[in-house]
């Protein structure tokens, strides 16, 4: 068994067994990519790794089948307890993908299913492609009509807006999504206000908390939302765990057939291990929520000061630091740059970023966020996204502020003239 | 050196990557995307840029233990290739795409956006050996030449060969196949791509009808009598026999060639095998990199395509000298089909003198001035 090295700092270096291209080039990894995932914590690597010997399907009936039950279960009740929910409104998912897929297909054929005139699906137009792909999908195979909601231009759907575009016809709605915390920008919506609007029209209200859940007091009981994606990957757990919290009532149409083993609306054989390790990263993300915030926060001012101190003219994208901006994300556009140019000068110098945005074969597109948010396509291509985590310390910051300026000043230079 | 590997996915660029790495070289392998929806284009393993292509580009950069990134040159590539392709056949030429692609992505594009980002050189797959390097760079033919592809390199200029490196000059295939194989590289028996990359069915003729649309015009005999119609007269290409469609035989019961396309009117000239022949060749937009511009007539072997071999002639610069204005190549013996639009590679010997466009083919010599 391979198992991850720890440093001193109690850290997992990142890389530390992989070839020479894996390997930072010099010095320690600077890693401020946590939005796209983050190294587990040694807690749930410990609890994962012992679950990883044991034998059992929680669905079968002897006594190795009652214990990996009794793990499944247990791991049930504490996610349920963090996030607000009762233990039966946990259905475990493969991730935020499949949790995201199930909402907004799964409401979506039920809703309509119960009245046929329910085809309208409000999304807002800053969502996950998760989400956004689903919704996109319903609209070509399943006769959906998608409006997009529009956010302003700091990423934020108001309430208002969310009201004006149910008003016309609220009786044709199916379904609405909001992601929690946008995954690119960091800007968090106010979820519990436009839950609020949804309920009074009685509508679904779906919420991807996958960014937000490890930052922010993430609840569903809290929230009123109908529906809440999350997933261990990004809070300490491993990749290929996650859950959709799902109130009571609400019965979305199974988009994976089978044993129904989650409430009959889920199937597949759950994946005991995962689950362990997922319940004990939520756990430790939770019990240290809000100093955790503090902390990423005040990493992120800092790198958002030497940023600007030392490249006057970046623009940080998405709300000011504050309550409206997730507490470790850090965008920034970079006028005259592209975005991946600066990414590979900075791997270089062993700092892993990214460009923020979805990728087909590698190739970076310009972010719909920031399109979205009213960016022009030269801004949008110019981003970078620095993102802290659970074991970000300040000399990260300090790595991205000795060198920002000198990479920003030779990725201009390679801008297509 | 720090080294920019362009790596297709295929064996050669990446046993190209593996031994710039070992030779000491600090390498990054970037694989180009060449369409903006890589579904669109050629999918397989015949071709390029596909998003298998892609991924065995980066498994071959993860075994050499390299950087690895895509880079998006599809917008580029779309203008300065794609466009240009169709452009050249739409005015009666016959391009070569390969060669634009090295010119103005590969050794342009390319090479601009790696040297501004701190890179010395950009390493390729291509069959082709360096003379000197730095400012002198010359371009030579590869040691197999079944596998030469300084024809396609020949346009690049002293400053671009300046920058590029071509591990693979001195080997065969069958040997590159061996050493990707020995390296653990997966992409050792991966067949060799052919024709054009960014036609999927390999149609050339249907894809420049869905560019081109219908452009139908006569097809006529030496002396200007109507022989029948196509419709699309870029769907021809000098000394082509195949595909004419014309339904009377000739007179003398000979196969008919394609002798010459006229763009405007889309008047297809056909005729005998002989009147392919040509001596006299006017070529234009010439590159000099293995000796300065001439001021006198030189001889050289002369390639007039790829693939094709080399013709013993006369190359005279035009009177104002100093590499500008069209070269006149005159052959010792007569050359059949060539093309407008592809290149005139001048050679000594191994070593690559310079290259032209071929504008006019004539069969005889011109009057003298």
């Amino acid at each position: 068994m391979i198992s991850p090295q720890n440093t001193e700092d109690g850290r997992v270096s990142a890389g530390a067994r992989g070839p020479a291209s894996d390997r930072a080039p010099a010095g320690a990894a600077v890693y401020l990519d946590h939005a796209a995932t983050t190294p587990m914590r040694p807690e749930a690597i410990a609890a994962m790794t012992e679950e990883l010997g044991q034998a059992g399907n929680p669905s079968s009936l002897h006594h190795l089948g009652r214990r990996a039950r009794r793990v499944v279960e247990e791991s049930r009740e504490q996610i349920a307890e963090a996030y607000g929910a009762r233990p039966s409104e946990v259905v475990f998912t493969s991730g935020g993908t499949e949790a995201d897929n199930l909402a907004v297909k799964g409401l979506y054929w039920a809703r309509r299913a119960a009245s046929p005139q329910r085809r309208t699906v409000l999304i807002a137009a800053a969502e996950h492609h998760a989400v956004l792909d689903s919704a996109a999908w319903l609209a070509s195979h399943e006769d959906a009509k998608v409006n997009w909601l529009p956010v302003d231009s700091e990423g934020i759907v108001c309430p208002d807006v969310l009201r004006a575009a149910i008003e016309p016809d609220p009786g044709a709605i199916a379904l609405i999504s909001v992601m929690w915390a946008n995954n690119e920008v960091g800007t968090v919506q106010p979820v519990a206000e436009l839950a609020e609007v949804a309920r009074e029209y009685e509508i679904p209200f779906h919420s991807d908390a996958v960014q937000a859940a490890g930052q922010l007091p993430v609840s569903l009981a809290g929230s009123g939302a109908t529906a809440l994606t999350v997933t261990g990957h990004k809070i300490g757990g491993p990749v290929g765990a996650g859950a959709l919290l799902l109130a009571r009532g609400a019965d979305p149409v199974p988009v994976l057939h089978g044993g129904g083993q989650e409430r009959d609306v889920r199937s597949g054989t759950l994946d005991t291990p995962a689950i362990r390790g997922f319940a004990t990263a939520v756990e430790v993300s939770v019990m240290r929520r809000d100093e955790e915030a503090k902390r990423l926060a005040a990493l992120r001012d800092e790198l958002i000061a030497q940023v600007i101190a030392a490249v006057p003219d970046a623009v940080l994208n998405g709300p000011p630091p504050g309550p409206a901006r997730l507490p470790g994300n850090a965008h920034f556009s970079f006028p005259g740059c592209e975005g991946d140019a600066l990414l590979l000068l900075l791997d270089a110098k062993g700092i892993a970023c990214s460009t923020g945005s979805a990728c087909t074969a590698g190739v970076a597109q310009p972010s719909h966020v920031l399109l979205a948010m009213g960016a022009d396509e030269a801004r949008a291509r110019g981003s970078l996204r620095f993102s802290f985590g659970h074991d970000s310390v300040p000399q990260d910051t300090d790595a991205v502020g000795a060198v920002i300026r000198e990479v920003v000043e030779r990725a201009r230079r390679a801008t297509a003239r | 050196m720090r080294v920019l590997a362009a790596m297709s996915g295929g064996v050669d660029s990446a046993v190209a990557a593996a031994r710039a790495a070992e030779a000491g070289h600090e390498v990054t392998g970037v694989h180009l995307a060449l369409s903006a929806n890589p579904r669109s284009y050629r999918t397989g393993a015949r071709g390029c840029c596909t998003l298998e292509d892609a991924r065995d580009a980066r498994r071959a950069a993860d075994v050499i233990g390299i950087p690895f990134y895509v880079w998006d040159m599809a917008s580029r590539f779309h203008e300065d290739v794609v466009q240009d392709f169709v452009d050249e056949y739409a005015r009666g030429h016959t391009p070569n795409p390969c060669l634009r692609c090295n010119e103005k992505i590969k050794f342009s594009a390319v090479l601009d956006r790696a040297l501004a980002l701190g890179f010395d050189a950009v390493c390729t797959g291509h069959y082709a050996r360096l003379g000197e390097s730095g400012p002198a760079a010359t371009l030579r033919r590869a040691a197999d030449p079944a596998k030469d592809q300084s024809y396609v390199l020949a346009v690049l200029t002293g400053d671009q060969l300046g920058r590029a490196m071509f591990p693979l000059g001195g080997t065969g295939k069958d040997e590159v196949r061996r050493e990707a194989a020995r390296r653990g590289l997966l992409v050792a028996e991966k067949p060799d791509s052919h024709d054009v990359c960014f036609i999927a069915d390999g149609d050339t003729r249907r894809f420049l009808r869905g560019k081109l649309g219908d452009a139908p015009g006569e097809i006529v005999d030496e002396d200007g009598t109507p022989l029948g119609r196509h419709d699309g007269s870029y769907g021809f290409t000098v000394g082509q026999r195949r595909g004419l469609r014309i339904g009377r035989p000739a007179p003398d019961g000979r196969p008919r060639y394609v002798l010459d396309i006229e763009p405007v009117t889309r008047t297809v000239t056909v005729g005998p095998a002989e009147s392919l022949d040509v001596t006299v060749i006017e070529a234009d937009r010439p590159v000099w990199t293995g000796c300065p511009p001439p001021a006198v007539p030189v001889r050289a072997d002369v390639q007039l395509r790829a693939h094709g071999e080399a013709h013993p002639a006369t190359v005279t610069p035009p009177p104002a000298a100093a590499g500008r204005g069209p070269l006149t190549i005159t052959l010792d013996a007569p050359a059949r089909g060539v093309a407008p639009g592809q290149a005139a590679v001048l050679y000594d010997g191994d070593l690559v003198l310079g290259s032209a466009t071929i504008m006019t083919a004539h069969r005889l010599a011109a009057a003298p001035a």
